[in-house]
């Protein structure tokens, strides 16, 4: 249906989105590929100079990177384990009748619009401070000892405030699915007598199965760069415990000025969350009809 | 649902999901009341609950030390103002994409998704370099612009999600009415691609508000954001949890209302309409 005019009129209105966001992508990206190839740091300007693949080999091999990596992994799988089976779970749940529904529905989701410096600042010293914490008071009162979160499981510190995040997202996307489903399956379901576990098992379960492959690519490519909670909480130690890729691109850059070894690393990190995008874009591009 | 539930099924329910979203939603409630609590007492252990001398000194003090109100207009301006920004380049593009779709539609929509997949943290290095050389390290106007382009896939997605609903047919019949194209505009067209952009534009701001990797690392005070200033309280001194929680309670408040009301906008704007 579009005419010559209509299509010439389209590109003149698509352009600047395009235009500025191709700019966005390649300029800043391309720069980060020429650095990486540099010897350059802010600190002694005007020494840059050109060392191949230098960068790469001393940022692959160096013990810090592995360990990052090792610890982006954990955190990334941890949070997604956690979220998506809660995640189904409270779906189950929010999708019964009962009392109050809208209100809980409120409160279940409201952690996701929580800054991501408040949520991990009050969890460090309201929920988990060893002494005057909650936990620790609850730790106390059940005859436990306290533990104290940052210094004895740092990673788990943050992978618990990273997960409370995130269920939230989980829950909306999975209820949201799960809500299609049909009404007539369920009553048929319950007038064939089916046990809830087998329903959930064969019916409910392959029907999100499509929702929980959408929640975990989006949360990976959010997770693999999660940073604001590690600076204001750990600033990626004890030691560098809880130094994610992210987080050591970062301190490679602006507290070591190495421009060259952070933008090494940050290629990486660009690899690494191409790999997630490529299924992701495949999915969504599946569903879109233009 | 027109299933009967027995009525003992709902309490059960009713008990186990209360419980579920009071669990969850503890940390903000906890946050609240504290900051209502003299830094004494938000120490205190046992932890006291209801049972304590409200005050409001708090949120005096917040303002008092750290100038909680610029860092709030910070918030407004770079999350509002990125926003509008986006929505200026993104309405057009969406819109000619939605109406008058072309072979390439399909592949510049994905594209774009891509974009939005980049890592913040692969491209660190030269924004701040390039920031740093143009002056716009800690200015309000650079942050708009960088936080418009990180958000501006999502914004053409969205409103493109809502513009492809209108009914085309709804347009070939006013135009054969014989209204002009301005009277088009204005009462056949803005009523129905409203709803929509309002939706965009909140979940947006909310995203804006809460963005903590840009913030955090291209601001220092002038420009800093409520994200930078609640991240000035990592370092402690002294007895700080009441102010914490003041600060943050001002910081979350907001933009909890906003998120509130757009939640129904949240799965289709964050899934890309993967999942409906």
């Amino acid at each position: 249906m579009a005419t010559q005019h209509t299509r010439v009129l389209g590109r003149i209105l698509v352009a600047p989105s395009v235009i500025l966001l191709f700019a966005w992508m390649i300029v800043p990206l391309a720069m980060t590929i020429y650095f990486s190839t540099l010897r350059y740091n802010l600190l002694n300007p005007g020494l840059e100079r050109f060392v191949g693949a230098e960068n790469y080999s001393y940022f692959l091999t160096d013990p810090a990177f592995i360990g990052s990596l090792l610890n982006t992994l954990v955190l990334v799988g941890s949070v997604l384990a956690i979220t998506v089976v809660l995640g189904v779970l409270i779906a189950l749940l929010l999708d019964q009748m009962f009392v109050g529904r809208s209100i809980v529905r409120l409160m279940v989701i409201a952690p996701f619009f929580v800054m991501p410096t408040v949520s991990a600042l009050v969890w460090k010293n309201l929920l988990m401070h060893p002494v005057s914490g909650v936990f620790a008071w609850i730790a106390t009162s059940l005859g436990f000892r306290a533990i104290d979160w940052f210094a004895q499981v740092p990673m788990l510190s943050i992978i618990f405030i990273v997960a409370w995040q995130w269920l939230p997202f989980a829950t909306l996307v999975l209820l949201t699915a799960m809500q299609s489903l049909d009404n007539e399956e369920k009553e048929a379901a319950d007038m064939d007598g089916t046990r809830p576990l087998s329903f959930f098992f064969h019916i409910v379960l392959p029907h999100l199965a499509r929702a929980i492959t959408v929640v975990v690519l989006i949360q990976t490519i959010f997770l693999l760069t999660v940073f604001a909670e590690i600076f204001v909480t750990t600033g990626g130690g004890p030691g560098t415990q809880t130094t994610n890729l992210a987080f050591l691109i970062y301190a490679q850059a602006l507290l070591q000025y190495d421009v060259g070894g952070a933008s090494a690393g940050g290629i990486v990190a660009v690899v690494l969350a191409n790999i997630v995008a490529f299924f992701l874009v495949r999915l969504v591009g599946k569903n879109l009809e233009t | 649902m027109a299933r009967r539930v027995s009525p003992l099924r709902i309490a059960l329910t009713t008990v186990v999901a209360w419980t579920v979203g009071f669990v969850i939603f503890f940390p903000i409630l906890w946050t609240v009341l504290t900051s209502f609590k003299t830094e004494l007492e938000a120490f205190s252990s046992p932890p006291k609950f209801l049972f304590f001398k409200w005050t409001l000194e708090n949120y005096r003090l917040v303002q008092e030390r750290s100038d909680y109100l610029a860092h709030a207009w910070n918030s407004v301006a770079l999350s509002f103002g990125s926003v509008l920004l986006a929505m200026l380049i993104a309405v057009p593009a969406a819109w000619s994409m939605a109406f008058a779709p072309t072979e390439r539609t399909r592949g510049t929509l994905l594209w774009m998704l891509s974009t939005k997949m980049m890592p913040s943290v692969g491209v660190l290095v030269p924004i701040y370099l390039i920031y740093r050389d143009l002056g716009l390290l800690d200015s309000r106007v650079g942050l708009i612009a960088l936080l418009c382009l990180a958000n501006l896939p999502i914004v053409v997605w969205m409103l493109f999600t809502y513009f492809k609903e209108i009914p085309k047919g709804i347009l070939e019949a006013s135009r054969m009415d014989g209204i002009g194209t301005g009277r088009e505009i204005v009462f056949v067209l803005a009523p129905m691609a409203l709803p929509g952009i309002a939706s965009t534009l909140l979940l947006n701001v909310v995203l804006a508000w809460n963005e903590a990797f840009w913030t955090l690392n291209l601001t220092t005070s002038k420009a800093a954001p409520l994200t930078a200033f609640i991240a000035s309280y990592s370092s402690p001194e002294g007895l700080f949890w009441a102010k914490l929680s003041a600060a943050s309670t001002l910081a979350i408040a907001p933009i909890l209302v906003l998120g509130w009301l757009t939640q129904r906008q949240l799965v289709r704007g964050l899934t890309f309409g993967a999942v409906k």
